[in-house]
Parts: structure tokens; C-alpha cells; sequence
């Protein structure tokens, strides 16, 4: 027994709009069949995954909370992944964006530095993670090192130099030796947006990304340029579209996005430096941006979608003792039910049965 | 034993995983598919070995459940990638976020138990020579193992007809097509291959080199393991050498942190993610790009009727 694939003359737009959709009901049953196997209800599973945190205005919050630096990483790598070319370590880059803004927090703290300190640490984050971003766009560009890798070595550089800072020379001194900074400044903390709530000004800069964004790819020769070095890379270089140039843009976009997540989630969220600051978002980020087809606006639904599960994957911790990995697997499982999904759009699937081998 | 000795023999110990790995991955991408989930397969053989090994008390059957646990993931990427033709690069992420996911799961009742050490087969005679007698010939059935197989490999690649199809797929698999070989049956079996050696690299790490499963275990040995097929140019010779050259990096920089150099231990825990990109420019410093890369790594074939 084998597959075979027909390509499918013309690919319905509806289809393609709705395959991710298809993708995540799939990932859904699988995740459910496996929680059953795991001797739980997957209903009750359901409801504590997507029902509960959609229940109350602090799950609500909390969702934003949590799709900001999704969404803000994704946007920044769909501009990679659709000139082809593989930032995988968007986390390293959150890391240093964070870093390189928080230094500013800390050399100011207990000044009377005035306004210009938090504007100053969100500029410092996109250039942290735009020059950590630059490093594997040299390498490939000059040199021809492969960039995936590169790209994710730089991921553990990156969290062992915050470990070592939060332990070392960021720490509070007054902290009773928990490897932590002090807690920043309210000039250095990014404003709530709504005066109260959870939600600060990084939830903006990510719509206002999804908006800049969808107008480059659509309306701008810079996106034009993207879509066909990464569809057609001979017909790119034909129409005189530089390929070095390509690769350095997109790695110092997405580096500069997701140093602006970075920095946003430690001065806006958690306030202070830890030795860790992100579950993931850099890696999870990639799910987004492919559940997202690459698409603004797709990317922006898909952050929030995800931000859900990831919420109610602690809600699950929790309230039915199902462990956080459980989250990591789904996605997993999603990331792969998208790219099949994505590709099926264009091939029908056929079972050819090969007699006593089928 | 002098320290000198012990230090070598862990050496070993750190190697010999890497060469596990970076072979399978190796002969999967001389077939031309790039699987970048290696790191989840290895997470996968190591829960799943660690706990067969547990519950059935034998570390051979814990070894070969790694290896099968690292196959059934190769078997779920080859669905996607060979049976769909879906993107390998995305497809490979997936299968790592997966593999860390699913360990978890399978490893959770597993932590805190500890295995014993697995028996050293002593060759008498060799093992007597000074330093590499204990070396190489007083070890275990993974190191005897890794060796065979990367003789094993290069010999399947560049002395049978076999491995020349496989090679001649990877380089063009549209000719090799015309030429009526068989492209996606022998990237199924080279999938298969490369998915059952990162079961078994991770089975190593976790029966002899920890003895214990925790996770997060694989701390990226997976992707150093990826870095090893560019370094090693697809050669099963040059991987052994760059195994063993990351292994010592590995173990050195171990010995560094113990010693207390007075420099920070996320430095010294840095040493081998950095050498890594270092050595990967290195690399393309000699040769400017990539040398070695088959013709047609990590793209889609889908058959023309």
C-alpha cells in the first residue's frame, strides 16, 4: 500500500482559507484521543482548555497578555519564512531584546530619570534582537553558513548569558539571594494601555505590526520582492532583486520584533530580570506564524488561538492535573496537522493498493 | 586509572551518542530529506528506552524500545513529508516540539528512578594496551556499536548498489525517478533508519551516560548531532571524528566548571553551542558554501504520472 499524490488543477481559495482550520479540528481529536488513552475525560479536558479561559475578563486579559509576544515574533518571522529562509531562534533574539532594554532599566534605577527611559528600553530591545538577528543573516550571507542552525546555537548562548546576568551581576543585592533584579521603576515599566487592566502597550505594537505588515507584503515592492525571492529564487535574481539584501532585512525584521516582544514582556509583565523569561514563545511562535498561513491578519487570529490553549494548558496543570507538556505535544501535533493541511490544499491523496503488500 | 584515563573514557561515554545520531541523520539526508526533528526522536528514545528499562528491569529491551520509539517518530515526519509532501524544515520543528512534548508525558512517572550501569565487554588482549586498551576495547555494546556502524554506513553508501541508489536519489531525485528507482520507498527506509539511531543515541544518554531520565535531557545534542552531518561534509568517516571532537568539547568544558577557573559556568556551558556556529564557519571559510550536500536535501518529490 502507498500514497499517491495528484496535484489538484486549480486550488479552491476556500480551501485554502479554510485547511488551517481543518488542521487545528484534527490536532484537536488527536489531543483528545490521547487524553482519553491518558484515562481522562477529554470533554472535561476541553472545557478547561478553550471554554474556561474565554469565561472571565481576567482570563480574557491574560489571553491578550499572552498572544502579544506570539503574535509580535510571528509577524516578524513570517517575513523569513516567506522569502524562505529559517530564523528559528526568534527566542534567542527575545532574550536579547530583553536584555538590552533591561540594561537601561537597571542603570536608571533609583534616578529620577524622566519619561524618555521606557521609549529608550523599547528602542534597545528591537536593536538586541535585530543585531543578535543580524549575526546568522552574516554568516549565511558572507560566508554561506546554514542559518537554521546558527540561528538556534545562538538560542542557548542567548539564555545562558540571561542566566548568568540574573544570577551575577543584575542581581538584587537586597533579594535574599533569589536569582532575580530588582523590580523596575515605574519609568521603566510599559504602561498598562487601559489604566488598571493587565494589558500593556505591547498588545498595540503588535496590532500596529499586523497593519504595517499586511500592507508591505500586499502593496509594497519590498513584499513583492520577499514573495518571489522565496517562491522563485532564479526569477528574484533575474529581476535584479539582491538575495543578500533579502536575508539580511527579514533576520533584522523578525530579530527587531522579537526583541520588541522581549522587552515588552519584561518591562510591561514580569518588571523585573529572571533567569528565564519566556516558556517558549520564540519556538511557539513558529507554530503561529504557519497556523497563521504566513498571513497578518491569520497570524494575528492564530496568536490568540494559540495564547488559548497555552492559558489553558495551566489551567489544566491545575484543575486536572494534566501535565504542561501535554500543551508542547499538542502543538506539536498542530504544527504538523497545518503543513500537511497546507500542502493537501494542492494534492488529492490517493490509496494505491499494491495486491498482497496492501 | 589516572584522572587523564577517566577524563578520556567519559569522552567516549559523551561521543558515542552524537555518532549514533549524526549517522542515522546522515544516510536520512544523503537520501535528501532533512529532518530537523532529531532532537525530539532523541527525546523520544530516551523516555521511551528509560522506561521499558525500568519496568521490564533490562536495559536491552529498554534499548530497543528507544530505537522503535525513535522509528514510529521518523515514520509519523515520513507521513507528512514523503506521503503529503509537506514542507521538511516546518514538518521537522513539529516532530521536535512533539518528541519534547510527548517525553515528557511518557518520562513524568519515571523521574527520580535510577538505572545501574550497563555491562563493559572486555576484549582480553587489546585491553591491555596502555591508555587506548581501556579506551576502546573495555567499553560497552553502544560504543562497539557506533563504531561497527559507522564502518557499516560507510560501506553501505559507497561500496553497494543499494547505497549508490540511495545516494543518487538525494543527489537528483528527478533523474533518479526516470531511471525508474524507487525515491520514495528507499527516503521511507533512510527516514525510518536515521529516526531508529536517534532513538538509540537518546537510549544511550539516558540508560549509561545519565542513568536517570529528566527533561530537557537532550539540551540540544540533537541539533549539535544536525550540525555534525554539515561538519562531517555526509561522510560517515569525518562524523565519526567531529562526534568525538564535540564530545571532548563537551566533557572539557565539564571539567572546566569543576575546576573553577573563575570564569562564570554559563560560559563554559556555552563552549559547545559556540563552537558549533564556529566550527560551521570554519567550515565554510575552507570550502566557501556547504560541501557535500546532496543535490536535492529538503525538497519535495511528488512522482509525475
Amino acid at each position: 500500500m502507498r500514497l499517491e499524490l495528484i496535484p489538484r488543477p486549480n486550488v479552491s481559495p476556500v480551501m485554502r482559507a479554510i485547511a488551517p482550520v481543518i488542521a487545528f479540528a484534527v490536532a484537536f481529536l488527536i489531543a483528545g484521543f490521547v487524553i482519553w488513552l491518558m484515562g481522562r475525560s477529554p470533554v472535561s479536558a476541553f472545557q478547561v482548555y478553550v471554554l474556561h479561559p474565554l469565561a472571565d475578563t481576567w482570563a480574557l486579559q491574560e489571553l491578550l497578555v499572552k498572544a502579544t509576544p506570539l503574535a509580535l515574533i510571528a509577524i516578524g518571522l513570517s517575513y523569513c519564512f516567506r522569502a524562505n529562509l529559517w530564523n528559528i531562534g526568534a527566542e534567542g533574539q527575545f532574550v536579547m531584546g530583553a536584555i538590552l532594554g533591561s540594561w537601561l532599566a537597571l542603570a536608571t534605577h533609583g534616578t529620577d530619570a524622566g519619561p524618555w527611559v521606557i521609549p529608550a528600553m523599547l528602542v534597545l530591545g528591537v536593536l538586541g534582537g535585530m543585531l543578535y538577528g543580524l549575526i546568522p543573516a552574516f554568516l549565511k550571507t558572507r560566508f554561506g553558513v546554514n542559518e537554521i542552525l546558527t540561528s538556534l546555537m545562538l538560542v542557548y548562548i542567548a539564555q545562558l548569558t540571561l542566566d548568568y546576568l540574573a544570577r551575577g551581576p543584575w542581581r538584587d543585592p537586597k533579594g535574599f539571594n533569589f536569582p532575580q533584579s530588582v523590580t523596575f521603576d515605574p519609568a521603566a515599566t510599559l504602561p498598562a494601555i487601559i489604566e488598571g487592566s493587565r494589558v500593556h502597550y505591547g498588545a498595540l505594537f503588535a496590532l500596529i505590526a499586523v497593519i504595517v505588515t499586511a500592507f508591505v507584503m500586499n502593496r509594497s515592492l519590498f513584499g513583492y520582492r520577499l514573495r518571489l525571492t522565496g517562491d522563485a529564487p532564479r526569477a528574484a535574481r533575474f529581476a535584479g532583486f539582491d538575495p543578500n539584501r533579502t536575508t539580511l532585512a527579514v533576520f533584522a525584521i523578525s530579530g527587531g520584533l522579537a526583541g520588541l516582544a522581549g522587552i515588552a514582556e519584561v518591562s510591561g509583565q514580569i518588571g523585573q530580570i529572571q533567569p528565564s523569561i519566556s516558556p517558549g514563545y520564540g519556538f511557539t511562535a513558529i507554530t503561529v506564524a504557519f497556523l497563521g498561513r504566513l498571513n497578518p491578519f491569520g497570524i494575528l487570529a492564530a496568536a490568540l488561538v494559540i495564547a488559548l490553549t497555552v492559558i489553558g494548558g495551566e489551567s489544566a496543570q491545575i484543575m486536572l492535573k494534566l501535565p504542561l507538556d501535554l500543551t508542547l505535544a499538542f502543538q506539536g501535533i498542530l504544527l504538523l496537522c497545518v503543513l500537511s493541511a497546507d500542502a493537501l490544499v494542492s494534492y488529492r491523496v490517493r490509496l494505491v493498493g499494491r495486491g498482497a503488500h496492501a | 586509572m589516572t584522572t587523564f584515563e577517566a577524563i578520556l573514557l567519559t569522552i567516549v561515554t559523551a561521543s558515542t551518542p552524537f555518532l549514533i545520531a549524526a549517522l542515522g541523520e546522515l544516510v536520512a539526508e544523503r537520501s535528501g530529506v532533512l529532518n530537523l526533528g532529531l532532537e525530539g526522536m532523541m527525546a523520544m528514545g530516551a523516555a521511551c528506552s528509560f522506561a521499558a528499562a525500568v519496568t521490564f528491569d533490562s536495559s536491552l529491551i529498554g534499548a530497543g524500545a528507544g530505537a522503535l520509539a525513535g522509528a514510529l517518530m521518523a515514520a509519523l515526519f515520513a507521513l507528512v513529508v514523503l506521503g503529503f509532501a509537506a514542507n521538511q524544515v516546518g514538518s521537522g520543528l513539529a516532530l521536535t516540539i512533539l518528541g519534547l512534548g510527548l517525553s515528557g508525558l511518557i518520562g513524568a512517572p519515571f523521574v527520580g528512578a535510577k538505572r545501574d550501569p550497563i555491562g563493559h565487554i572486555t576484549i582480553p588482549g587489546l585491553s591491555e594496551l596502555p591508555v587506548v586498551g581501556r579506551l576502546f576495547f573495555a567499553q560497552d555494546l553502544f560504543v562497539y556499536g557506533s563504531l561497527v556502524l559507522t564502518l557499516a554506513v560507510a560501506f553501505f553508501l559507497h561500496r553497494t548498489r543499494a547505497g549508490l541508489m540511495l545516494r543518487s536519489i538525494g543527489e537528483n531525485h528527478t533523474s533518479a525517478h526516470a531511471l525508474g528507482l524507487p525515491v520514495l520507498r528507499v527516503r521511507l527506509l533512510a527516514v525510518l533508519f536515521g529516526g531508529a539511531c536517534a532513538g538509540l543515541a537518546g537510549a544511550y544518554l539516558s540508560l549509561v551516560y545519565t542513568r536517570f531520565w529528566s527533561p530537557g535531557m537532550i539540551a540540544g545534542r540533537g541539533w549539535i548531532a544536525l550540525a555534525l552531518v554539515v561538519f562531517a561534509a555526509w561522510r560517515p568517516g569525518w562524523a565519526l571524528v567531529g562526534a568525538y571532537i564535540f564530545g571532548a568539547a563537551s566533557v572539557l568544558q565539564l571539567h572546566a566548571q569543576a575546576a573553577q577557573f573563575g570564569l562564570p559556568s554559563q560560559v563554559l556551558s556555552a563552549v559547545p553551542y559556540a563552537a558549533t556556529i564556529l566550527v560551521l564557519l570554519l567550515l565554510s571559510l575552507r570550502h566557501g558554501r556547504a560541501i557535500g550536500a546532496p543535490g536535492s536535501l529538503g525538497s519535495p518529490f511528488v512522482p509525475e504520472r
